[in-house]
C-alpha cells in the first residue's frame, strides 16, 4: 500500500489517536478533506502547474503522521544550535508539526494576542479559529488534501484590531526522527486584525537519521491596515521533501511581506499566493533558493489583483549549484476593477554548474486597461569580469565568487528587517557555499 | 623588478603580442604608446593574468619570481596592481568590503594582522584625502554609479589603500577632464618612490606632462619598435605614429 491508500488507512489510527478532540469543529473539516483526498490525485508532470515538478520521489514512500508516529527526545541544548539568536523574540517550537509546550518560551502578549498552537487553541478557543481556519485557502490537489484531513497542529497567531506584537516571533518547526519516516503538517493560520502588526520568522530545520515529508498549509488573513511580516527560512535536510501552500487574504490599505528563503530539501515546493481584496494594498514577495547536488527547488507564486490602486512587487532570485533544478512561476492577475495597479515581477538565476537548469515562467493577465506592470527574468553565470577585477586585487578566487553571490542575494537579503537574522542568512548563505555542513551539536 | 622577454599571447585564437622584450627597475616609470590595436592593453591583461589572453611565448620574471606561473590573486599579493582602463561596477559590495577584503589577503600573505577598524577607517581617510574624494563614497557600491572620472580616481585611490610595488595604468586618462587628471597624477606622483615602479599605457602623451616617464616605448602590431627617453613621447604627439609606421616599414625592408 502506498501513496494515497496509506494515508487514508491511516486516518482511523489518527482519530483513535485524537481520543476526545476527534469531537471538535476541525474534525468535520478533516473528514470533507479526507473525502477530498479520496476524490483528488497527486499532481503529475501533466498538470500544467507541476509540469517540471516530478512528485513521484515523495509518492513512493510512506510516510507516517507525526501523531501516529515515535515522539523524539529533544532538549532544549539541543534546540538552540537551530535557533537563529540575537533578538528578542517570543518562540514556539514545533517538533514534526506538533507543538512543544516545554520548549516554547512565548512571553508577555498585548491583551487579546494570541501566539500558539492550533491544537491547545481548538480545545481553548474552537469560536475565534472556526471563523477563519480553513477558510482562506482552498484545497488546490491531493497535497493541501492531506494537509487538511490530518490537520492537528500548527502556529496560530491573532492579533486584534489596534494591537502591534512588537516582538518577532520566531517558530521553529523542527523535523527530526531516527526510526521512521514521518509527515510533519503545520497548519499555520495568521490572523492580523485592523491595524495591526506582526511579524514572524518560520524557521524549517531538519535532523535525524531518517527522511521525512514536511506538507504546509499557511493561511493569513491581513485585515485592514494591518501589516504582516512572514519570513521563512527552510533549512531542511538535503533529502527530505518540503510542500507548503501560503494563501493570503488583504484587505484595503494592508500590507503584506514574504520572505521565502530556501537552501534545503531534495524536492521543495512553495505555492505563495496573495489575493489583494481591497483597494491601496501592498505586496511584497522576495525569495532567494540556493540549492546544489540534486536538490529541486520550486516556487510559484500569484498575486491576485481585484481591487484598484495596489501595488505588489515581487523579486526572486536564485543560485543553483550542480545538478540542482530550479522553477519559477509568477503569475500576476490584474481584474477588470484592478485600475492604477502597479505590478512589478523580477527572476533573476545563476547557474554556477553547467548542469544545473531552470525554468522561468512569468505569467501576467491583465484585463485594466490602466496599470503599470513589469516582469523580467534573466539566468546567467557569475560575472567573470568582476571576478578578475576582485581577483586582480588579491582576493583568492573562491572568496571572489562567494563575494559576487552575496552581492548577487543581496536585493533580497536587505530587504529582511531584522539585522541579526539578515546576518545569519548572510552567513548561511556563506556556509551553503562552501559547503560547510549547517552546524548542528 | 620586472622582466619581460620574448612574450607572445594570443586572444581568441589571434597573435596579439608578437615578441615584447622590456626591462623596468625599481624607482622608474615606463610608458608604453601606441594606436588603437597594438596590444597595450593585452599587455596589461596579460601582466595581471587575465584568463581570456593566452601566452604561447617568452618568460616574465618579478622580482625572482616566473610571474606566468602564478595566478591573478597570487601576482596581486606580490604586489602587481592594475588600474583598469574600465573598471568594474559590481553592485551589492560596497568599497569598504572590497577594499577590507582585499587589504587582508594582503596582509595575511605577507603574515601581517588584520588592520583594526579603526586603522582601516584612517587610512581611508588619509588616502581619500590625498586625492579629494568624498569619503562618503566607501560606503558606496564599487563603482556603482560613478562617472568615468570617478572610477578612474577610485583605481588609483585602491592603488593608494593596497600599496602595490608596480603599477600598470591602462589608459587612465581616457575619459578624464584636465582637473581629474591632475588629481590622478597627483595620487600617483605622491605615491612613486625608489621602490616601485610604473608602467604606463596611453594612447596620448597628454597624461604624460602629469607623470614624467624615464623612458618610452612604442608598440606597434605586437611588438615593440622604438623606445627612447621622455621626448619620444612629445615627438608622437608632434608627428603621429605614422612616421613610426614608415620607418618600421623600411626596417622590415632592409
Amino acid at each position: 500500500m502506498t501513496g494515497k491508500e496509506f494515508y487514508i488507512d491511516n486516518f482511523k489510527i489518527f482519530q483513535e489517536k485524537l481520543n476526545g478532540e476527534s469531537k471538535s469543529f476541525l474534525n468535520e473539516i478533516r473528514k470533507d478533506a479526507l473525502k477530498s483526498l479520496s476524490e483528488l490525485e497527486f499532481p503529475t508532470n501533466k498538470v500544467e502547474d507541476w509540469k517540471y515538478t516530478n512528485v513521484t520521489p515523495i509518492l513512493k514512500q510512506n510516510f507516517v503522521p507525526a501523531v501516529n508516529a515515535s515522539v523524539p527526545k529533544i532538549t532544549e541544548k539541543e534546540i538552540q544550535s537551530y535557533l537563529f539568536q540575537d533578538f528578542d523574540c517570543h518562540l514556539l517550537v514545533f517538533i514534526n508539526g506538533l507543538y512543544s509546550e516545554e520548549l516554547s518560551i512565548v512571553g508577555q502578549l498585548p491583551k487579546g494576542a494570541v501566539a500558539g498552537s492550533l491544537r491547545n487553541l481548538t480545545k481553548e478557543n474552537p469560536e475565534l479559529l472556526s471563523k477563519y481556519l480553513n477558510k482562506i485557502s482552498i484545497t488546490d490537489n491531493a497535497f493541501n488534501a492531506l494537509n487538511t484531513a490530518y490537520a492537528l497542529d500548527g502556529l496560530v497567531v491573532v492579533v486584534p484590531d489596534g494591537i502591534i506584537i512588537e516582538k518577532p516571533i520566531q517558530v521553529l518547526y523542527l523535523n527530526t526522527n531516527d526510526k521512521e519516516n514521518v509527515l510533519s503538517l503545520p497548519r499555520n493560520l495568521v490572523v492580523a486584525g485592523k491595524n495591526s502588526q506582526v511579524s514572524i520568522v518560520a524557521n524549517y530545520r531538519g535532523a535525524g537519521e531518517k527522511i521525512y515529508f514536511s506538507n504546509i498549509i499557511t493561511e493569513v488573513f491581513a485585515d485592514e491596515n494591518s501589516i504582516v511580516d512572514l519570513c521563512k527560512i527552510q533549512n531542511e535536510t538535503d533529502d527530505s521533501f518540503h510542500i507548503e501552500k501560503v494563501q493570503a487574504i488583504q484587505k484595503k490599505n494592508s500590507v503584506f511581506n514574504h520572505y521565502n528563503i530556501t537552501f534545503g530539501g531534495s524536492i521543495t515546493r512553495n505555492d505563495i499566493n496573495s489575493r489583494l481584496d481591497g483597494e491601496n494594498i501592498e505586496t511584497h514577495y522576495y525569495g532567494l533558493y540556493m540549492v546544489n547536488g540534486k536538490q529541486h527547488v520550486d516556487n510559484h507564486t500569484f498575486v491576485d489583483h481585484a481591487k484598484p490602486n495596489c501595488m505588489s512587487n515581487e523579486v526572486y532570485k536564485g543560485i543553483l549549484d550542480d545538478s540542482s533544478r530550479g522553477v519559477f512561476n509568477g503569475k500576476i492577475i490584474v481584474r477588470r476593477d484592478a485600475q492604477k495597479t502597479n505590478a512589478y515581477q523580477q527572476n533573476e538565476t545563476i547557474l554556477l554548474s553547467n548542469k544545473a537548469t531552470i525554468d522561468t515562467k512569468p505569467q501576467l493577465e491583465i484585463f485594466a486597461d490602466d496599470v503599470k506592470c513589469s516582469h523580467g527574468a534573466t539566468v546567467g553565470h557569475l560575472d567573470e569580469t568582476s571576478e578578475f577585477y576582485i581577483r586582480s586585487r588579491g582576493v583568492p578566487q573562491e572568496l571572489a565568487k562567494s563575494m559576487l553571490i552575496r552581492a548577487f542575494a543581496n536585493d533580497v537579503i536587505e530587504t529582511v528587517k531584522i539585522d541579526p537574522l539578515k546576518e545569519q542568512i548572510n552567513h548561511m548563505i556563506f556556509e551553503h557555499l562552501h559547503r560547510v555542513e549547517i552546524k548542528t551539536e | 623588478m620586472l622582466s619581460i622577454k620574448n612574450l607572445h599571447a594570443n586572444v581568441e585564437g589571434k597573435e596579439i603580442l608578437k615578441g615584447i622584450n622590456l626591462e623596468i627597475k625599481a624607482g622608474e616609470v615606463h610608458a608604453i604608446m601606441g594606436p588603437n590595436g597594438s596590444g597595450k592593453s593585452t599587455l596589461a591583461n596579460v601582466l595581471t593574468g587575465n584568463k581570456s589572453y593566452e601566452v604561447t611565448g617568452g618568460e616574465v620574471v618579478f622580482d625572482g619570481k616566473d610571474l606566468l606561473d602564478l595566478d591573478t590573486e597570487t601576482r596581486a599579493r606580490e604586489g602587481m596592481f592594475l588600474a583598469f582602463q574600465y573598471p568594474v561596477e559590481i553592485p551589492g559590495i560596497s568599497n569598504a568590503t572590497f577594499l577590507k577584503t582585499a587589504l587582508n589577503e594582503l596582509r595575511k600573505y605577507k603574515s601581517l594582522p588584520e588592520l583594526t577598524p579603526r586603522e582601516f577607517l584612517e587610512r581611508i581617510k588619509e588616502k581619500a584625502n590625498i586625492l579629494g574624494l568624498d569619503e562618503t563614497l566607501i560606503s558606496r557600491y564599487v563603482n556603482v554609479g560613478f562617472s568615468g572620472g570617478e572610477k578612474k580616481r577610485n583605481e588609483i585611490f585602491q592603488m593608494l589603500m593596497l600599496e602595490p610595488k608596480f603599477v600598470l595604468l591602462d589608459e587612465t586618462d581616457s575619459g578624464l577632464d584636465i582637473d581629474a587628471l591632475r588629481i590622478v597624477s597627483d595620487g600617483v606622483n605622491v605615491y612613486k618612490n625608489e621602490k616601485n615602479a610604473f608602467l604606463v599605457i596611453t594612447h596620448y602623451q597628454r597624461l604624460l606632462n602629469y607623470i614624467h616617464p624615464d623612458f618610452v616605448h612604442v608598440l606597434y602590431k605586437g611588438k615593440i619598435i622604438k623606445s627612447g627617453g621622455k621626448e619620444l613621447a612629445l615627438e608622437l604627439e608632434d608627428k603621429g605614429y605614422d612616421w613610426i609606421k614608415t620607418e618600421e616599414v623600411e626596417i622590415d625592408k632592409a
